[in-house]
């Protein structure tokens, strides 16, 4: 009898055991969860790898390079790295220059990519199905077909160099990836009920007063959104910025942190001069310093802004239902 | 005064004071874009096809000479690199979109678990969005740190490489040796996803469980049939995003060819290089959208549920 008792609690407890760690329907086991946290890290670890080593090498002094035992941690902190690769790419000054360039236009593409969305989502206009195909089609069609003669149509127009080759366009709705806002502003806009919009209007506001005062205030969450992309993708283009720029981009020209990053060695060349096997030529670790510094100012931003980032998608609808 | 008339007037009416009043402000909120997208894409995209039809010679006045289908037929007869690049493109398409969009689905489904510091996770995964650049992907491609670390590639390239032919097995090691830059490109796939899947009602999984079924079942079920459509979604943007960003070879081609200081290269070649590249990402969408679209009767199911949910709006109203 108690023979029997005993074997019924060991298996109460077996059951309980495998419960725990294979788990049941209602519940995810240990083991199952283990597994997950150790392929999610492992994974992630793997993503940034590339990052964690850009930031470790970038901190080795020379003699780390090609000791092999230090393949990972530098023996000593090397901050001179840095100092060289802000000499070489003259950090400081572009950095600012680099802002202007992703700063103007952005605020330019947001006000109007708002106002575009808005329009095609509160009114009921003729044509609005044939310009809504259009906002596709500028989102489809890649911009390398428009961008020969777009470069002549801004090269004749004297646009070519300046700034305004980059906020002309954000201004009528023509950005980099503006139709994907507008069609943020669109999706967002198309949420909110009219009645609100309706209501304001019957109090007497013109519909523009009615956009600013109600439309505006309710789609912040979008306009965040977008103001952050918009932001990085001005400041990360290379291609078309490269282009509009022209080759002209002397010291007083226009310049992002990319572009001094694609010719570091040129810039290096120039600045320290050195000579065959002389101990300051360039090294990886200075490249790396240079990479790292330029990706610095996003990386931190977005170490700042992440919850934004990473919300966007769920609050601005960008899934398209 | 003015609003009591609008109401009065019926609705059938067709240019109603009110109506009218609506298109004008409706054209005026998008009038900015409509001018931008005569003068910034309507009026480029039809030059380039008159470029690509043409001659163009970089005189002061720039001269545009008709000669018909001259430049297409060069860029494929005389210009070797060209339709390898385009070869190449296609295949490096095919192998890199799936693995990208499976990749953003696990990684997503996971996330989707109650599990701790998801936020934490969502962030990292996120992060390369933010980074991920030609140049400092070229960088990072330069220094070998592309690839999975402690896989012995080695002896893995040897093998695919005895085992298939060249132009097979040349892509598959290019895309292994590069493959945690491959992965970046997920970011915004893996949050639409996430988004996608947070959608579907908790509720609808218990009901499935009460019934006996397993998670696995549960799967293939619920879960996947709900982001079917994100599926196409994210493989549209991986396109459009592959073929466009980054650190595309075809682009700079077209560059190049652009400034190129040879007769019969030069704007008119590369806009022909240009107009061959959309078809060739247009085939690529068209095929996407054919594996991957609905089938009609699931549309139907969702068509009836989105009328349902309509007609609650309505009512509510």
């Amino acid at each position: 009898m108690r023979n029997k008792l005993d074997s019924v609690a060991l298996e109460a407890r077996k059951e309980h055991w495998k419960k725990i760690l294979i788990g049941s329907n209602e519940k995810r086991g240990l083991l199952l969860s283990i597994f997950m946290y150790v392929l999610l890290t492992s994974i992630a670890f793997i993503f940034l790898y590339p990052v964690l080593y850009m930031l470790s090498t970038s901190l080795m002094p020379r003699e780390d390079l090609l000791d092999s035992a230090a393949k990972w941690i530098p023996s000593s902190i090397y901050l001179k790295n840095y100092y060289d690769a802000i000499l070489t790419m003259d950090y400081w000054n572009t950095l600012f220059k680099n802002f202007i360039i992703a700063f103007f236009p952005m605020l330019a593409q947001v006000l109007i990519c708002s106002m575009v969305g808005y329009g095609l989502a509160r009114f009921e206009i003729p044509g609005k199905v044939f310009w809504m195909i259009l906002v596709l089609l500028t989102f489809l069609l890649p911009p390398q077909v428009t961008m020969i003669p777009n470069y002549v149509l801004y090269s004749k127009l004297k646009l070519t160099g300046t700034l305004w080759a980059f906020i002309l366009p954000a201004l009528l709705g023509m950005g980099f990836k503006s139709a994907l806002f507008i069609l943020i502003f669109y999706n967002f806009h198309r949420q909110v009920p009219h009645s609100l919009v309706e209501a304001c209007e019957i109090d007497g506001a013109s519909p523009m007063g009615a956009y600013f005062k109600i439309a505006v205030p309710l789609s912040i969450p979008a306009i965040v959104v977008v103001i952050l992309f918009s932001f990085v993708w001005y400041w990360n283009e290379t291609t078309l910025t490269q282009m509009y720029l022209g080759y002209a981009s002397s010291s007083d020209g226009l310049t992002t942190l990319l572009l001094e990053l694609q010719k570091f060695e040129d810039s290096y060349e120039s600045v320290y001069n050195p000579w065959e096997a002389s101990p300051n030529k360039l090294n990886d670790a200075i490249r790396m310093a240079g990479t790292m510094l330029s990706i610095a100012p996003l990386l931190i931003m977005y170490l700042v802004l992440q919850k934004r980032f990473v919300e966007s998608v769920d609050k601005t609808g960008i899934t398209g239902e | 005064m003015a609003t009591d008339k609008g109401v009065t007037i019926p609705k059938a009416k067709r240019f109603s004071r009110r109506r009218i009043r609506e298109w004008t402000y409706g054209y005026l909120f998008i009038l900015p874009w409509i001018v931008g997208v005569i003068i910034f894409f309507l009026y480029p995209a039809a030059e380039s096809i008159r470029y690509s039809l043409s001659d163009v010679q970089l005189t002061n006045p720039m001269q545009v000479i008709f000669w018909g289908f001259k430049n297409y037929i060069n860029v494929f007869v005389t210009d070797s690199d060209f339709p390898v690049a385009i070869v190449s493109f296609a295949i490096e398409l095919v192998l890199k979109t799936p693995i990208i969009v499976a990749f953003a689905l696990i990684i997503s489904l996971m996330l989707n678990e109650k599990i701790k510091a998801r936020a934490l996770y969502r962030m990292l995964f996120f992060l390369p969005v933010i980074i991920a650049t030609g140049p400092v992907m070229d960088e990072l491609t330069s220094q070998g740190v592309a690839s999975v670390p402690m896989v012995s590639q080695a002896a893995f390239m040897t093998a695919i490489s005895g085992a298939l032919p060249a132009f097979l097995a040349d892509p598959i090691s290019d895309l292994l040796s590069s493959l945690i830059l491959v992965l970046w490109n997920s970011g915004v796939q893996i949050l639409i996803f996430i988004a996608g899947l947070q959608k579907v009602p908790r509720a609808m999984y218990e009901a499935a469980r009460i019934d006996g079924a397993s998670g696995w079942e549960s799967f293939w079920k619920i879960t996947l049939p709900v982001i079917k459509p994100m599926i196409l979604l994210n493989t549209i943007y991986t396109i459009v995003f592959l073929a466009t960003g980054g650190q595309n070879e075809i682009i700079t081609m077209i560059y190049d060819n652009m400034f190129y200081a040879i007769a019969g290269r030069g704007y008119g070649y590369a806009a022909a290089m240009a107009w061959v590249y959309t078809v060739i990402i247009g085939i690529a969408l068209l095929i996407a959208f054919l594996l991957l679209r609905e089938k009609s009767d699931r549309k139907v199911v969702y068509e009836s549920r989105r009328i349902k949910i309509k007609g609650e709006w309505y009512s509510a109203k």
